[in-house]
């Protein structure tokens, strides 16, 4: 096919690209830039369980009333499941059911809320609670303890600062002690304060929730203690007694009753991920989209789960990395060691650090390269010799994260993000560029390949880009385009004008 | 951007240009093997009549490093270089056994080499240390050329050859390539090796690049480069005119030694000859293969075909 083929091909790439992109851009509303104002958080939850093999049953607490924060959406995958919302005395519950089910079955469940501090707690005034029927001796001991505690306190308030502050001494008195007996975790602390509270006819009851900050992985739901003073509900924190509340405090639930029930299905375990977008703006666009019916097919990739999103953050930039290996290799003609080598060192430098990313890609490749030259005199076989220079090159990592450690110097522990075989396989080549054309040669592909990986580095790097890119996927498309435009440069490279230099003097 | 202009003005070929028009237009994908192995290139070059340096044993598999002795028993210089090697990478130069020992050999830069280090070297190459794929590789044993003395003044340990790059089966363009002390003995123009561009008439040597620098000197001996008549230049031109009918490649590089008792040797040939040739001949490229696709006409023999070439490129200055 000729230049005519291709780059009708790349006009059509570039133009198809461009147009979803200012559809998306315009119509639908999705940002050019990273929104900073309104961060969102989303939460997910993933349920992983163990199906029986028959029917599963998974009954699952989600928020309802969370004072402090608005819910944007919300959203679950299950695959096979039926879905239904119920509500109960601790609040929302979603249901997912199947007739059958049978090996690992993992639900996710999502909802994305933003901060607004006039979002308050709408709830009626609960009545005083019943007296809970307690057996003996356990009985005693809270009438002691109650009794105790409200000589030591005016009001609900002071009544339950000074019942958690007993709770958490560390040499209670032996009504206390015999009441924590079983108390394990501060779930059961907690359990044990509602008790109480509930004996002396306050109405109280155990919240669950997180602290939103950052991006979290693998957290778990934080207990705290709910006190209603007559006119409002208080907070407690369970392990001081202080009325607080932690910032940014999202109610996930609240009540004694587990997090999540599942009949017909056994090694439970739910595991929560908390990530911080400023994307309101997106998720906003998200809404309009589905209220308008755009006629694209859904690329956007925010309604993936968010470990698969994190990945795609990095997966999309590779091809803005490899794009400037293409412009290096082709339009300017540096030499560099291995097609991707650079782009994959450059992903490297996004967990270390650009500067400690090279001086330590350079202390490696340096290191590497001696013990290479001193495995050359033993005369190995290639394969392992390979090998060889590859386990050295883990052990040199090892020793440079345990230096640097021992230095406190953070960054040299990630340095086992190295890719290890990439490297060895540069050092393997560099020593026999190095021994075959000398080492002018072989210094000077191994620049060109660090010069390389940094330029991809910095591009990949870039905040906007990388929004850009992963919130306008379809840009691929353009890049995919000029990438053919530059596969058909028959032009001089830039570093070619000085090599042929005698050829181009005046004459 | 005058530069850019003026090269272009001269016809000068980049390497994308060459990957994108020549190598990838010319040179059917398929055919690669032909050259990219050089047993094979030998065999075909043999079948087809073309002289080649006598073969004295391969060695396809570790197992086989053991018999290097014996391939070589009868013989005091011999050559080693793997068949799947780019660049002149792996290639050994032997000239002589020690004195004392006959199971040490002296080579051609002057380094003395044991059995035992040259069957480690055999053993790189089997491995595929020095292939362009990094397969596993077969390392051939042949003749160590002798030199025709014409170029005894012009090169530096190492065997001079002659590379010709043959468009569409009509030789274009031609240098000399001389070894130097940098290019260890090799003719490499990126090892250090001099390069000279040849007047395509008369097989003259023009004046010579080493290093990206213009040099009328040869480095080493100070000998002066131009001006040198290269011997059996006919037979040159037809041979390397014939590479194409033996590998069917339409942009091909043909290497050619030229031995004081054989005559003008076939030493390989290369899909993705170098660029550097138009900087030795100080004059582009384009403009010659345009000229070819003019005067192609694919009945004519080779040798008619080497002497339409000699005709249409009368002298360097283009």
């Amino acid at each position: 096919m000729g230049d005519r083929y291709v780059y009708l091909l790349a006009l059509l790439l570039a133009v198809t690209g461009l147009v979803v992109f200012t559809y998306q851009w315009r119509v639908i509303g999705f940002p050019l830039t990273v929104d900073a104002e309104d961060p969102v958080w989303t939460i997910e939850a993933r349920i992983g369980f163990q199906g029986g093999p028959g029917s599963i049953k998974v009954n699952f607490n989600v928020p309802t009333l969370t004072p402090g924060f608005r819910m944007l959406n919300e959203n679950h995958v299950s695959r096979g499941f039926g879905f239904s919302l119920n509500y109960g005395t601790g609040g929302r519950g979603a249901q997912w059911a199947i007739r059958r089910g049978e090996g690992p079955q993992t639900i996710y469940y999502r909802i994305s809320v933003y901060e607004d501090l006039t979002a308050r707690q709408v709830d009626t005034t609960p009545p005083f609670p019943p007296v809970p029927v307690i057996t003996e001796p356990y009985r005693t001991a809270v009438d002691v303890v109650v009794a105790d505690v409200r000589q030591y306190s005016a009001d609900t308030p002071s009544f339950t600062s000074e019942l958690l502050r007993r709770l958490n001494e560390r040499s209670p008195d032996p009504n206390v002690e015999l009441l924590l007996a079983e108390a394990a975790t501060d779930v059961d602390l907690v359990e044990v304060a509602t008790m109480i509270l509930a004996a002396a006819r306050i109405p109280a009851r155990m919240v669950r929730g997180f602290a939103l900050a950052g991006r979290q992985r693998s957290t778990q739901p934080l207990p705290w203690l709910e006190v209603h003073d007559g006119d409002t509900w208080r907070y407690f924190d369970p392990s001081t007694g202080i009325e607080s509340l932690p910032e940014r405090f999202l109610i996930w639930w609240r009540g004694n009753e587990p997090l999540v029930k599942v009949e017909g299905g056994s090694r439970v375990q739910v595991d929560f991920a908390v990530q911080e977008n400023y994307v309101g703006a997106v998720a906003l666009a998200q809404t309009q989209r589905a209220r308008i019916g755009s006629p694209f097919p859904d690329m956007s990739l925010y309604g993936l789960p968010m470990r698969t999103q994190a990945v795609y953050g990095v997966l999309l930039m590779l091809p803005i990395g490899a794009l400037i290996m293409v412009v290096m290799r082709n339009l300017v003609g540096i030499e560099t060691f291995g097609t991707f080598m650079p782009v994959l060192i450059a992903l490297a430098f996004r967990e270390t650090q650009l500067i400690y990313g090279v001086v330590l890609f350079t202390l490696l490749v340096a290191l590497g390269l001696t013990i290479r030259f001193f495995l050359e005199k033993l005369r190995l076989l290639l394969v392992p010799r390979l090998t060889a220079v590859l386990i050295v090159v883990v052990l040199l990592m090892m020793v440079i994260s345990l230096l640097s450690d021992r230095m406190n110097i953070e960054s040299g522990i990630s340095v086992a993000l190295f890719p290890m075989v990439i490297l060895a396989m540069t050092i393997e080549r560099m020593s026999v560029v190095w021994e075959e054309r000398g080492p002018a040669d072989a210094l000077r592909a191994a620049a060109g390949s660090l010069v390389v990986a940094v330029l991809a580095y910095l591009a990949m790097g870039q905040v906007w880009l990388e929004h850009l890119i992963f919130t306008f996927p379809e840009l691929l498309l353009v890049i995919l385009a000029l990438v053919l435009v530059i596969g058909r440069y028959t032009g001089y490279r830039l570093l070619e004008l000085g090599r042929f230099k005698a050829l181009s003097g005046a004459s | 951007m005058g530069a850019v202009a003026r090269l272009r003005r001269r016809g000068v070929l980049g390497l994308n240009e060459r990957n994108a028009e020549f190598i990838m237009r010319c040179n059917p994908r398929r055919f690669f093997p032909r050259v990219d192995d050089k047993v094979k290139t030998k065999e075909l070059a043999l079948n087809a009549g073309m002289a080649v340096p006598d073969l004295y044993g391969v060695i396809r598999n570790q197992g086989q490093v053991r018999e290097f002795a014996r391939i070589v028993a009868a013989h005091d210089s011999f050559v080693i270089k793997p068949a799947q090697g780019s660049g002149g990478d792996g290639i050994v130069v032997v000239t002589g056994r020690s004195k004392g020992r006959r199971d040490a050999f002296r080579t051609a830069s002057g380094l003395l080499l044991t059995t035992a280090e040259i069957e480690h070297h055999l053993s790189n190459i089997v491995g595929g240390q020095y292939s362009l794929s990094g397969n596993r590789d077969t390392a051939i044993i042949e003749y160590c050329v002798r030199f025709d003395t014409v170029f005894t003044e012009l090169s530096y340990q190492g065997v001079p050859d002659v590379r010709v790059i043959v468009y569409r089966g009509y030789p274009a363009m031609a240098m000399v390539r001389l070894p130097t002390r940098a290019s260890e003995g090799k003719a490499n123009l990126h090892q250090g090796a001099v390069g000279a561009g040849v007047d395509m008439r008369t097989g003259r040597t023009l004046s010579g690049v080493w290093q990206h620098l213009v040099v009328d000197e040869h480095p080493d001996t100070g000998a002066p480069i131009a001006g040198l008549e290269i011997p059996a230049w006919d037979g040159i031109l037809e041979s390397s005119a014939r590479g194409y009918d033996v590998t069917g490649l339409g942009y091909l590089g043909v290497d050619m030694v030229i031995d004081r008792d054989h005559g003008p040797l076939i030493l390989e040939m290369n899909a993705r000859p170098g660029l550097s040739i138009q900087i030795a001949n100080g004059t582009g490229l384009k403009t010659r293969l345009a000229v070819i696709d003019r005067l192609h006409d694919t009945a004519v023999r080779p040798e008619v075909r080497a002497a339409r070439a000699r005709e249409a490129f009368p002298s360097a200055a283009a």
